[in-house]
C-alpha cells in the first residue's frame, strides 16, 4: 500500500488506469501488477484533464520527473512521470492527428518547461497556454514545419550545405541605465561542452541569467529507433560520457523489464560496483576543478591525480577507464575475478587514507572558504520546485535517492547513508559530493563482499511487440530515467532518456542571480550539467 | 595560519611524491613531443579545444593530460582560451548541424599556419552518432583535417601520441 492506492481512490472519477477491462478494484491495492510497466503504474487520462491532473498533483506533493511523447500510428502518445516516497507514476494521454494539442503543465510545474518545448520542436505537438513559446531544442538544423520525432521524417532529414546559426532567439532584455547584456559560448573559453548563456549585468552583479542549449544535439531519440538492444546500450552509453554507467544501466534496465528477463545476482553487484566507481571518479574531478575555478590549484591537482589512478584501475580490471560498454542488455561485459577483487579493495583503502589527508588541507583554508560558502545559493524550496535531483537537490535539503527511497539490485540488500546537506551554497554542492564519495567507497567493499559465484549475462529473450520498460536509476549526477518500447524483432521503437542535468540546468539560471559574473564558471561548475545530455 | 601553511606544504610533497610513478613510454615520447615542437615551434604549441557534439567523455581524457601523471604542458603544449591564440584546433564530436557554424568561425577564427586534429571516434568517422538530420558525420565533413586520433574516447596517451604524429608531418 503506497500512495497512489488513496490518490487513485479519491479521483477515481477521470483518472483511468491502464487496461480498462480489469475492474477498477484490482488497481487499487493491486495496481502495480496490471501495469505494462514492471512496478511502475500507468494512468491514462482523456487529454482535456492533462492540466487538471498536474494541480492535483502539486497539491499532492507529487516532484514531477520526465516528459515524453511518441508517435503510434496516426496518434501520439504522451508522458509524464510522477514521483513521491520514492513511488512512479506515469500519466499519459492519447491524442490523435488532427489537433495536436495538450494544456501545459509547466504552468503549475516549471521543471515541464523545456521537456515540453522539446515535445513542441520534435513532435509539434502544441502546449496550450505555455509561458514560454520560443523553441528549445531546434535551432535552425531543420524547418519550424518539420518534426525530427515524427515517423514520416527521414532521419537523414533534409539539411542545408551549412546550418545557419541560430541568430533571432529572443533572449530576456535588461533596460535602464547601466544595464549591459554578456553572450558566452557557444564556445567556451575552457575544455567544455557548448552552450551559449546570456548575462544581464550590473557592473559585476548578475541580474538575470539565461541558458540557451541544444548546440549539441545529436539525434539521439531518432537514431535510437531500429537498434537492436546491444546496439542501444552503445549509444544510451554515449548519452552522457561522463555517465556512460548510469545511462547505459537504465537502458539496459528498461529492456530487461520490457523482455522480462532477470539479471543474475552476480551481474547486478559488478554494475553496483562500476555505478559507484563512476560516482567516485566523476566527484573527485568536480571536487578538483571546483577549486580550481577558485584558483586553489593545490587541491585541483591532488584531486586530479587521485581520479587519475582511479581511472588506470578501471582500465585494468574492468577494460575502460570510463567504463563505457561494461553493462550490457542482461548482464555486464566483464567477469571480476578474485585478483581483481583485492585490487579494488586496495584501492579504496589508498583513496580513503590520502582524501583525508588532503580534505584536512582543504578544509583549512580560508580563502576557499571565502569564496565557496553562501557563493551560488539554492533555496530548498526553488532546489524543490524545480524538482531537482542529485547533489543539487542533495546540497538544498531534498533528501531522495533513488538508491534508497526507490532501491532496485543490488541496492535493495544494502543500507546506507545519503548524503545531505541544506546550506545550498557551492560548499554545500562540494561536501555532499565529498561525503557521497565516502558512501560509495562503503557500498563497493560490500558489494564485493556480497558477490556470490555466478554467471554474469543471462539468455535474451525478445520482447513481445509494444512491450515497454522504464529504468530508474542513480547516476552520479541523480535520478536517470529511460523509457523503451519495442517493436518487432527485437527492434527499439521508442527511446527516451532524462539525464539528471534536464532537471538541474533550470536551478543553475537562479542560484547565479545576485552573484558577481567572475563567480559564475564556479557556480557552473558546482552544478556540472551535462550539455550533451541535456540537449540529447 | 601557521597550521594552514604547514598543512600546504606537508601535503606539496606528497603532490611531488606522486609526480613520480611515469610510465616508461610516457617520459620517451614526451621527449620527443619536446624536440619537435622545439624545432618547429620555438618550444610552444597552442591548443584551442572545440567540442563539436562529443558525449564528453573526449574532454574527460583531454582534461587528464593535463593532470599531474601527463602533465603536457611541461613539453610545451598548451591550451588557450581563444582560437586566435591557438596554432591547433582539436575538434570532438560528430559535429551536430547546430555546431557546424559554429565550428567554421572558430576555423576561421584561428591564424595561419594551423592544424586542425579529430579526436575520438565521433569526430573521425562519425562513430556511434554517425551522419544524419542532426549530425555532420565527421569533422572532415566541415573543415579540413590533418591528423586523426581514433578511440572511445583516445586514452591520454593515445592523445599524446597522436600529437607526437601531428609535428611528425
Amino acid at each position: 500500500m503506497n500512495w497512489t492506492t488513496t490518490f487513485l481512490t479519491q479521483h477515481v472519477g477521470w483518472i483511468a488506469p491502464e487496461m480498462p477491462d480489469k475492474p477498477i478494484g484490482d488497481y487499487i491495492g493491486g495496481l502495480v501488477h496490471h501495469s505494462p510497466l514492471d512496478k511502475v503504474a500507468v494512468w491514462q487520462i482523456a487529454d482535456k484533464h492533462w492540466q487538471h491532473f498536474a494541480i492535483t498533483a502539486l497539491e499532492e506533493n507529487l516532484r514531477w520527473v520526465a516528459g515524453w511523447a511518441e508517435q503510434a500510428d496516426e496518434q501520439f502518445i504522451v508522458n509524464a512521470c510522477f514521483e513521491k516516497h520514492g513511488v512512479y507514476i506515469v500519466l499519459r494521454t492519447l491524442i490523435n492527428g488532427t489537433k495536436l494539442e495538450l494544456p501545459t503543465q509547466a504552468t503549475v510545474y516549471p521543471a515541464a518547461n523545456r521537456s515540453e518545448r522539446h515535445t513542441q520542436d520534435m513532435f509539434g505537438i502544441k502546449f496550450i497556454g505555455h509561458p514560454d513559446n520560443r523553441r528549445w531544442t531546434r535551432h535552425q538544423a531543420w524547418d519550424k514545419h518539420q518534426y525530427p520525432l515524427r515517423k514520416d521524417f527521414p532521419v537523414q532529414g533534409n539539411p542545408a550545405d551549412i546550418t545557419p546559426p541560430d541568430m533571432n532567439y529572443d533572449f530576456v532584455k535588461g533596460y535602464g541605465a547601466g544595464v549591459y547584456e554578456i553572450p558566452v559560448g557557444p564556445v567556451h573559453a575552457g575544455i567544455i561542452e557548448p552552450g551559449h548563456f546570456r548575462f544581464l549585468a550590473v557592473g559585476e552583479l548578475i541580474l538575470n541569467l539565461e541558458e540557451r542549449l541544444g548546440y549539441v544535439h545529436k539525434g539521439i531519440e531518432k537514431i535510437a529507433e531500429g537498434r537492436t538492444p546491444e546496439s542501444l546500450a552503445r549509444l544510451a552509453g554515449r548519452v552522457s560520457g561522463d555517465s556512460t554507467v548510469g545511462h547505459c544501466w537504465a537502458a539496459c534496465q528498461a529492456m530487461e523489464q520490457a523482455a522480462g528477463i532477470v539479471v543474475s545476482a552476480r551481474a547486478n553487484l559488478i554494475r553496483g560496483i562500476v555505478a559507484e566507481r563512476e560516482r567516485i571518479a566523476n566527484h573527485l574531478g568536480d571536487m578538483g576543478a571546483i577549486c580550481n575555478d577558485v584558483a586553489f590549484t593545490f587541491a585541483q591537482m591532488q584531486f586530479t591525480r587521485l581520479r587519475e589512478l582511479w581511472l588506470r584501475t578501471n582500465a585494468s580490471v574492468f577494460g575502460h577507464r570510463l567504463l563505457m560498454d561494461v553493462v550490457i542488455p542482461a548482464g555486464v561485459s566483464r567477469d571480476v575475478s578474485q585478483l581483481s577483487c583485492e585490487l579494488l579493495k586496495k584501492d579504496i583503502i589508498q583513496i580513503r587514507e590520502e582524501l583525508a589527508e588532503i580534505m584536512l588541507a582543504v578544509d583549512l583554508n580560508s580563502s576557499l572558504e571565502d569564496r565557496l560558502y553562501t557563493a551560488g545559493y539554492l533555496s530548498p524550496e526553488i532546489a524543490a520546485a524545480f524538482g531537482t535531483v542529485g547533489y543539487v537537490g542533495r546540497a538544498s535539503g531534498q533528501d531522495f535517492d533513488v538508491r534508497r527511497d526507490a532501491a532496485y539490485a543490488p541496492y535493495d540488500q544494502v543500507s546506507f547513508k545519503v548524503a545531505l546537506e541544506d546550506q545550498g551554497d557551492i560548499a554545500s554542492r562540494f561536501w555532499v559530493r565529498h561525503k557521497e564519495i565516502n558512501a560509495s567507497l562503503k557500498l563497493i567493499e560490500r558489494f564485493i563482499q556480497l558477490l556470490p559465484e555466478g554467471e554474469i549475462t543471462t539468455t535474451w529473450k525478445t520482447p513481445a511487440i509494444d512491450s515497454e520498460g522504464l529504468g530508474i536509476v542513480d547516476g552520479f549526477r541523480g535520478e536517470i530515467i529511460s523509457y523503451i518500447r519495442f517493436a518487432a524483432d527485437n527492434k527499439i521503437a521508442r527511446f527516451y532518456p532524462r539525464d539528471p542535468s534536464i532537471l538541474n540546468w533550470p536551478a543553475l539560471e537562479k542560484l547565479a542571480l545576485n552573484n558577481i559574473v567572475p563567480d559564475f564558471p564556479v557556480c557552473n561548475k558546482s552544478l556540472n550539467g551535462s550539455y550533451s545530455g541535456n540537449d540529447l | 595560519m601557521l597550521k594552514l601553511l604547514k598543512k600546504i606544504v606537508t601535503t606539496g610533497i606528497v603532490t611531488e611524491k606522486c609526480k613520480a610513478p611515469k610510465d616508461a613510454e610516457l617520459e620517451t615520447l614526451g621527449i620527443e613531443i619536446k624536440r619537435r615542437i622545439d624545432k618547429k615551434f620555438s618550444g610552444s604549441i597552442a591548443i584551442r579545444q572545440v567540442d563539436a557534439g562529443s558525449c564528453n567523455g573526449c574532454e574527460l581524457e583531454i582534461h587528464a593530460i593535463n593532470n599531474p601523471f601527463y602533465d603536457i604542458e611541461r613539453f610545451g603544449i598548451h591550451f588557450v582560451a581563444s582560437p586566435r591564440h591557438a596554432d591547433v584546433l582539436l575538434v570532438t564530436g560528430p559535429v551536430s548541424r547546430h555546431m557546424q557554424t559554429a565550428l567554421l568561425r572558430t576555423y576561421e577564427a584561428t591564424p595561419n599556419p594551423k592544424w586542425v586534429v579529430a579526436v575520438g571516434d565521433c569526430a573521425v568517422c562519425g562513430g556511434e552518432f554517425g551522419q544524419s538530420y542532426a549530425c555532420c558525420g565527421a569533422v572532415s565533413n566541415v573543415i579540413p583535417v590533418d591528423m586523426t586520433i581514433s578511440g572511445c574516447p583516445p586514452t591520454p596517451l593515445a592523445l599524446m601520441k597522436g600529437l607526437l604524429g601531428l609535428l611528425d608531418r
